[in-house]
């Protein structure tokens, strides 16, 4: 008889995990679900707000509306069209829907509902989109990496790509009260503060120059304007001077700031959250082009390719939004 | 002002029957006169529908004839934007777009476009077309105007072929979860669609079992029997609503009925009907008339 003497396999040890969910930095200052706090606070100042979602309020920060106005909550179900086509009959009778899913569920399966029930008549609601590019590791279900390529076609909405917390409470507001089709790109749950430390305030439609530099112009939306930011910072310490255009509202696309931007000597860089198909590096381009500028723009942005699952750091250093990644292209292109 | 049908018809059933088909006779002479100003269009389906779009225009629906925008009334969301001239005729017999404009159907510049749209048309709710779409946003409109405090109901029609969208079982389901019961689907059961029969094209039924299923006050009845029709709305108002059922009222139509030419026709989606012909089919209406 043989005796089988088995012992447990050592645990592995993970250097990442899928599950790490957050782009803040480590110690940095975060602000706790912006959004949700930023509609809940509007709603008390405006009785025709209303909250929907399906079946992600408590990942779209969708919640914290609810526990505080559980009256003007209305649960759909895991169903996005008729999320949407519901939000847009809600606001066909005055109300101003928010309705919340993550961004793959709005654009991929609800499209054409947002196209012809609220876009066409150019009604007041309010697409949230969570999870918008590359903010979370579990693959290309999750991952709405050409969300606004999809969306930006369509006539009559606003798209906007906040950075930070500020951008999100100062938007919420904006968007309710623009009397049109809207789409927010989701920054949730523990949200970077960053824009209070520079002279800005969100303004719907327009872009601003947060900060002045004399070698290189970053132009950038959403979560990489946080990265610009750090980039910058590094690069000046390779004696490069960079300056940083915020454009949180891609569309309408405030060209005329940023094309004076761009019609420098200084090497103009994009950077999205975004494949580099459709969305702020061919709105740039776009721009620059009908201004008749003949302008090289070097695009920061994720591949052309369905991305891997994984922890976010590995990811971002992986497709190049890390901001040593951004610092090392920079570098490069200036030779 | 005047409005239309305040909540309770005050008339007698068999007043209310002579009164709406005597308005589905004149709807029926406006889609053949529509219909041969383009010589073609979705006339088969108009002339089957018209005893289901007279029941809510005549007798139903809480209308402001001149104020189209009037926050209390009644919605009506035409789903199926093909049928349009159908719902033209009876937005004409209800006083809300003028008898004489019908003639400019599908013309140049004309506000009755061939598809429905509501930046074109007085009274038109929704721009339908995209089929599977009314009854998400009368969810969305049901509910919304139930947390304004109004009193309004929501009706939507749509068609047998829409129920083989996901997005009318989406809504379906979202309907009887939130106890709509103000919302009231109609839908025309004409077994016909783009590409066939309905029951080769995709099988829907048992299409009372589905509804019910769902949570829905469900009835079916002859789409083309006013009594019938009268009955069954009368049946969601006073028996579903009160509970906070949603009722769907199945309604099995006659594709050209009224005219015994078309209703012998060889089915089809989109039906040809010959310049010679029309007058022929107003002969035939008429005729059913005495």
């Amino acid at each position: 008889m043989t005796t089988v003497t088995t012992t447990a396999p050592a645990p592995k040890r993970l250097t990442t995990s899928a599950m790490i969910a957050s782009f803040a930095d480590p110690g940095q200052r975060t602000a706790s679900a912006p959004f949700g706090h930023a509609l809940a606070a509007l709603a008390e100042r405006d009785d025709r707000v209303v909250g929907l979602t399906a079946d992600l309020g408590k990942y779209t920060d969708m919640h914290v509306f609810a526990e505080a106005h559980p009256d003007r909550f209305f649960q759909m179900g895991m169903a996005e069209q008729l999320l949407f086509g519901a939000a847009a009959g809600m606001a066909e009778v005055g109300l101003v829907p928010f309705a919340s899913t993550y961004s793959v569920f709005a654009a991929r399966r609800a499209y054409d509902f947002l196209c012809l029930d609220a876009a066409e008549p150019s009604l007041n609601v309010n697409i949230v989109g969570g999870l918008p590019g590359l903010t979370t590791g579990y693959g290309p279900s999750h991952q709405a990496t050409e969300d606004i390529a999809i969306f930006r076609g369509m006539p009559n909405l606003t798209i906007v790509d906040p950075c930070d917390s500020v951008d999100i409470e100062q938007a919420v507001p904006q968007l309710a009260a623009h009397d049109g089709p809207t789409y927010l790109r989701l920054l949730r749950g523990k949200v970077p503060t960053v824009l209070d430390e520079y002279d800005y305030s969100f303004r719907l439609g327009k872009a601003s120059v947060l900060r002045e530099g004399r070698d290189v112009v970053f132009v950038s939306s959403g979560l990489m304007t946080m990265r610009a930011l750090q980039a910058a910072e590094k690069l000046a310490g390779h004696n490069v001077d960079v300056a940083v255009v915020h454009t949180p509202t891609i569309k309408p696309f405030d060209a005329e700031t940023v094309v004076a931007q761009i019609d420098t000597d200084r090497l103009a860089v994009t950077l999205e959250n975004h494949t580099v198909i459709g969305g702020l590096f061919e709105t740039v381009a776009s721009a620059v082009v009908r201004a008749g500028l003949g302008r090289r723009v070097l695009p920061v942005a994720l591949p052309d390719e369905f991305l891997a699952a994984g922890a976010l750091p590995t990811l971002h250093d992986r497709y190049g939004l890390a901001t040593d990644r951004v610092v090392e292209k920079v570098l490069a292109a200036l030779g | 002002m005047t409005v239309l049908h305040e909540r309770r018809p005050p008339a007698d059933p068999a007043t209310r029957a002579a009164a709406v088909r005597a308005a589905a006779r004149r709807m029926r002479l406006h889609v053949l006169n529509m219909g041969e100003v383009q010589g073609q269009g979705y006339v088969g389906q108009a002339l089957g529908v018209a005893d289901m779009l007279a029941v809510a225009y005549v007798d139903q629906l809480r209308l402001r004839p001149d104020d189209e925008h009037w926050p209390e009334r009644d919605r009506f969301l035409l789903s199926t934007g093909h049928y349009a001239i159908a719902l033209y005729a009876a937005l004409a017999e209800a006083g809300i777009i003028p008898v004489e404009e019908l003639e400019t159907y599908g013309s140049d510049g004309s506000r009755l476009p061939m598809s429905g749209m509501a930046s074109y048309t007085p009274g038109m709710e929704i721009s339908g077309g995209s089929l599977g779409h009314g009854l998400t946003v009368a969810v969305g409109m049901a509910l919304g105007l139930r947390h304004q405090g109004s009193d309004a109901r929501v009706f939507t029609f749509l068609s047998d072929g829409e129920l083989d969208e996901g997005s009318t079982w989406e809504s379906a389901m979202g309907a009887a979860h939130h106890r709509l019961g103000h919302l009231t689907a109609m839908v025309d059961m004409n077994a016909l669609q783009a590409d066939g029969k309905t029951d080769t094209v995709m099988r829907i039924e048992p299409a009372e079992e589905k509804w019910a299923a769902a949570g829905w006050f469900t009835q079916r009845v002859d789409g083309n029997d006013v009594e019938a029709l009268l009955a069954a709305f009368d049946a969601a108002a006073e028996q579903a609503a009160p509970t906070g059922r949603p009722s769907v009222v199945l309604c099995d139509t006659r594709i050209g009925r009224g005219v015994p030419l078309l209703e012998t026709r060889e089915k089809a989606h989109f039906m040809r009907i010959d310049p010679d012909e029309w007058e022929l089919c107003r002969r035939q209406l008429a005729e059913g008339d005495s």
